[in-house]
């Protein structure tokens, strides 16, 4: 496959004419392109960064690294990361069962996914709030055996798994739809085993979508905000996540030390996802190089 | 064509010009929504009788600071009508609002009150009568964040001030606060996400709230469920109203928006806002709904604070008092 995708380029290579495109209107798309971009995230972004100006540095530092706010990080970022975690095994099962199998039902299931995409965030944590809390359908079985999930930091863990599961399903779903069957016949008629097949030939092709869905589902519930509240129960140093921090900064008018928190948490999130990006691209280049 | 697609446009945007001149945007808080949706016809009825013109109220509600700090950023309102002094002093000191709002209408602009009760479980298993119960080592007290509502600010001052009216000193009323929210089990955001998590959720055994939140709560959920209990001393939370001078200077509604400020405090409207149970500060009007409005001892924020906006200085802020008291987790 690797070869067949590089045989054109080096045919195109010999007969490169003053680098004239294929295409034309590079220029004009390009500087449309960056325009839109910097209007929709850039200008706002940037906004966010200079309001933070207005502090001196130990200002910002103070806003930012409170014993309390550093709480609300790892628990924001700890959260995020384990109800990603949990999607991308539950959600390329999900994947995997609505591309493989028919079942009656199917088209409604396949809906269901994206429910979480639609609803008002504020009504999924109301809903799991009444559903885990100690008086709730599942909290009231729960609660006998010791096991708390509202207002405790897993119930935040719940909603995130909750709104970020669309993102690893419709990520994985047509990439395991485009995986070539042929491959998994060849490999089981070469004598490898069901297991083999699965971690050999489909999961290093899916592996690229895994992750951007794990990605897309991890920044999305690092900025989730409206289930969260309903069901975190919102004790600082416990269950306060940090966008409810830059809210109660901002109920103080402490304008200036919400955009700090705000920009921290922009810095952290576009590393982290420049990070699961660079990973991406080894993983993609890995792939194509070992088939 | 074209010409007449402007002239139409032309039309349109002149009409909405002269329409805005007799209409009026009351920015305001969240639970106030069913107080103004009966208090508005009332007063277009009364204007129309008064002065024979027809106008139009638009009414926006939110949470109170977030309002304010809308109506800062530019939204038009012609008067804010809040429920903490903070979000319109916030507005005076960034000259949207009059420095001296509180002394353009009568009982320093704030037409009326409510005050912080208690809510308890039927029959009060727990037998909470007063400030002194909720720090009983077995008792799990509901209240809101001070940091994300001025709910929560008045239920903090209130355990504060009910100890320097027996007397106590300002070190003792720090702790018995600090033993106070050992007692918090969930810190709710806002007023009304505590009453679910006490009511629906059926967690804790008290919840602080204010006055008219507690009769709310008992028409909702009728009377058998819950019980108000009157502590021996609490706070007076004022409603506090203020024309935007920034607006109506540019729009001329000044005379509009202090009519519609001015009749807040006529005996009709002081009616409506005890009906919505909000203290009227007509006595009259009061003593008329003695039953629901059970006489309770009361002090001010400036008793014991100076104002809103210093204590939300000196306890509220980050690093403030209530940082100090209350660290879970530890």
């Amino acid at each position: 496959m690797a070869q067949a995708i590089a045989a054109p380029a080096q045919v195109a290579r010999p007969a490169k004419r003053a680098s004239r495109r294929v295409l034309p209107g590079f220029g004009l798309t390009l500087g449309y392109t960056l325009f839109y971009l910097s209007v929709i995230v850039l200008i706002p972004l940037s906004a966010l960064v200079f309001s933070s100006f207005t502090l001196t540095w130990e200002q910002f530092w103070t806003a930012v690294a409170s014993p309390r706010v550093l709480a609300s990080y790892r628990l924001t970022f700890g959260a995020s990361f384990l109800a990603a975690s949990v999607n991308l095994f539950f959600g390329l099962l999900i994947a995997w069962v609505l591309v493989r199998y028919r079942f009656p039902g199917k088209r409604i299931v396949d809906a269901l996914v994206d429910l979480p995409f639609a609803l008002p965030t504020a009504v999924a944590g109301i809903a799991l709030t009444s559903l885990l809390a100690g008086n709730g359908w599942i909290g009231s079985l729960l609660e006998p055996l010791g096991i708390q999930l509202a207002f405790k930091p897993a119930g935040i863990v719940v909603a995130l798994i909750f709104i970020s599961l669309p993102f690893v399903v419709r990520t994985v779903q047509p990439v395991l739809e485009d995986a070539e069957r042929e491959l998994e016949e060849a490999a089981t008629s070469l004598g490898a085993t069901r297991w083999q097949v699965f971690t050999k030939v489909l999961l290093p092709s899916i592996t690229p979508a895994l992750l951007t869905g794990f990605a897309m589902a991890f920044a999305r519930a690092v900025g989730e905000y409206g289930s969260v509240i309903f069901i975190a129960g919102n004790m600082p140093m416990v269950s306060e996540i940090t966008p409810l921090i830059i809210i109660g900064k901002l109920e103080q008018y402490d304008t200036a030390g919400a955009t700090a928190v705000a920009v921290v948490m922009l810095v952290i999130s576009f590393v982290l996802l420049l990070l699961i990006n660079a990973l991406q691209t080894w993983q993609r280049r890995r792939a194509g190089a070992s088939s | 064509m074209k010409i007449r697609l402007l002239l139409a446009a032309l039309a349109l945007g002149t009409s909405s010009i002269a329409s805005a001149q007799t209409s009026l945007l009351n920015v305001s808080y969240d639970v106030a929504r069913e107080f103004y949706k009966e208090y508005n016809p009332a007063f277009v009825a009364h204007y129309k009788k008064t002065t024979g013109k027809d106008v139009k109220i638009d009414q926006s509600h939110a949470g109170s600071s977030a309002q304010a700090r809308a109506v800062n950023d530019g939204l038009a309102a012609d008067v804010v009508t809040m429920n903490t002094t903070t979000d319109v002093q916030f507005l005076a000191d960034n000259g949207v609002v009059a420095k001296d709002w509180q002394t353009k209408f009568p009982n320093d602009a704030s037409p009326t009150t409510s005050t912080m009760l208690f809510m308890v479980r039927s029959g009060n298993p727990k037998g909470i009568k007063d400030w002194s119960d909720l720090i009983k080592p077995d008792v799990k007290v509901i209240v809101v964040n001070p940091k994300t509502g001025g709910n929560g600010r008045y239920a903090y001052l209130a355990a504060w001030g009910s100890v320097r009216e027996k007397g106590g000193t300002d070190a003792e009323a720090a702790d018995f606060v600090a033993k106070l929210y050992k007692n918090v089990p969930i810190l709710a955001k806002g007023g009304r996400d505590a009453t679910a998590t006490f009511v629906q959720r059926g967690i804790g055994d008290v919840l602080i709230t204010f006055e008219s939140e507690v009769v709310s709560i008992e028409r909702e959920f009728g009377k058998g469920k819950i019980d108000a209990v009157y502590p021996s001393v609490s706070i007076t939370a004022e409603n506090p109203v203020a024309v935007v001078e920034r607006t109506v200077a540019k729009k001329g509604t000044a005379e509009l928006a202090k009519a519609y400020l001015d009749y807040l405090y006529s005996d009709e409207a002081q009616e409506i806002a005890a009906r919505h149970a909000v203290r009227p500060r007509s006595e009259k009007v009061l003593a008329r709904h003695a039953d629901v409005f059970k006489p309770i001892k009361q002090f001010t924020v400036a008793k014991y604070f100076g104002s809103l906006t210093e204590a939300q200085k000196v306890h509220f802020n980050d690093g403030g008092q209530f940082d100090k008291l209350y660290t879970p987790g530890k």
